[in-house]
């Protein structure tokens, strides 16, 4: 589970979930390309994965409107 | 912020009349059985419901002249009881029982089960058309759970297994302000009403609040007291985040439209993006660990999500119908102050 915190635990775990956002946990700071912080206001955050929020680089939700589908492990490759 | 304190409202039968006149004499005198209560339509009962509403509040609130230990009273909980089982039967009326292959993936049941949302668009009714006093009212009818958020679900936390509870934490810590009280989510519920002109003292709304309205808190707090409904609680919460984040846009911009500023839109859009964190924790890790660790209850996780649904779909035909007809979908209508 990536939502326990201990000695010996990475600093950061990110988590797809599926068919949802990316959620970040831990010691984190988000930057755009220039290295300046984008504030964060919570402990746990979500970073869009659909590519559809309106508030990028985090999710608003609208991954449920867009029908977007992923699975939380990583998926097969080559695709098909 | 001072304690928690109401006033009774008014009585709306001889249901509350007979549970308010009991409350205002001293605790542990004997609250006679109501027997049965007789409803054609328990969920939009205004007696049942409002004397339910009162037996349920003597957990969240102190209410003046009324001694706080009759809480415990076991005439109070006996006649509780006997509104809690009509109207529990009624909300299973409308659930349909989970099928067998949901219960394989609760995360993925849930998913399916709110995207079939069955009630009307009240959220982008809003958002478009709504006039003023027509937010207001919207704000008023929340009024009863948002002053008081997340307290009903947290009932559940003691009674659930490791990997659920850490994850209803999670969630519930970041409702609760994430260790600021100026961030709770009650509190800033609290900012948008002063904001609007409303009233934002505790309980300020009960006597205009339908039963129907009533009714979902009731439905909830009945899942978050009894621990024999702990995967009901958890499936309305992970359901309840699940369809938070849109609808949340959609109410702010109701009041940018309106032209309200950003501290009093300041509720609505820190759900866009804390409940877009919550609803995944809430899906997978607290109702799909509760699942996984008590497979019984696994079929009550997804009734509390449907109830939620149907019961909401209710509320919200009430407002759009009132609306409709150019009425209040209060009992009686809210006066804002200039802000």
């Amino acid at each position: 589970m990536a939502t326990n915190q201990s000695a010996g635990d990475p600093a950061v775990t990110i988590t797809p979930y599926p068919d949802g956002p990316y959620l970040v946990r831990g010691d984190f700071v988000v930057t755009d390309q220039e290295g300046n912080e984008l504030p964060t206001e919570r402990r746990t955050i979500a970073l869009c994965r659909c590519g559809k929020s309106r508030m990028r680089p985090f999710c608003d939700g609208t991954h449920k409107l867009v029908g977007f589908k992923a699975p939380s492990s990583q998926e097969p490759w080559p695709g098909d | 912020m001072a304690g928690r304190l109401i006033e009774l409202p008014a009585p709306r039968g001889p249901l509350s009349e007979q549970l308010f006149e009991a409350l205002e004499g001293p605790a542990h005198a004997r609250l006679a059985s109501p027997g049965v209560p007789d409803s054609a339509d328990p969920i939009a009962d205004e007696d049942l419901q409002l004397a339910l509403y009162v037996a349920y509040e003597l957990h969240y609130t102190s209410i003046r002249g009324v001694d706080e230990r009759w809480e415990w009273s076991p005439s109070l909980l006996s006649f509780r009881g006997a509104l809690e089982r009509p109207f529990e039967e009624a909300v299973a009326e409308m659930v349909p029982p989970a099928e067998a292959a949901e219960l394989e993936s609760v995360g993925a049941a849930l998913q399916t089960i709110v995207a079939e949302d069955p009630g009307p668009p009240l959220s982008r009714y809003i958002e478009t058309q709504g006039t003023r006093g027509q937010v207001l009212e919207h704000v008023v009818h929340r009024s009863a759970y948002q002053l008081k958020e997340a307290d009903p679900h947290s009932w559940a936390i003691p009674r659930l297994s490791p990997r659920p509870k850490a994850a209803m934490l999670e969630v519930q810590f970041d409702e609760y302000g994430g260790g600021n009280a100026e961030r709770m989510h009650s509190v800033l519920f609290a900012k948008t009403m002063e904001g609007l002109g409303l009233d934002p003292e505790y309980g300020a709304y009960l006597d205009r609040l339908p039963a129907v309205t009533l009714a979902s808190v009731n439905m909830l707090t009945g899942f978050g007291l009894h621990r024999r409904r702990r995967g009901a609680a958890l499936g309305h919460l992970a359901a309840f985040e699940m369809t938070s984040s849109i609808p949340n846009r959609r109410y702010g911009n109701a009041l940018r439209r309106l032209g309200y500023s950003a501290e009093v839109t300041h509720f609505y859009d820190e759900h866009v993006e804390a409940d877009a964190v919550h609803e995944n924790i809430a899906a997978w890790d607290m109702a799909g660990g509760l699942a996984a660790d008590e497979p019984e209850v696994a079929a009550d996780i997804l009734f509390g999500a449907r109830a939620l649904l149907q019961v909401e779909a209710r509320w919200a035909s009430h407002l759009m119908a009132a609306w409709e007809e150019g009425e209040t979908s209060l009992r009686a209508p809210v006066v804002p102050v200039p802000a």
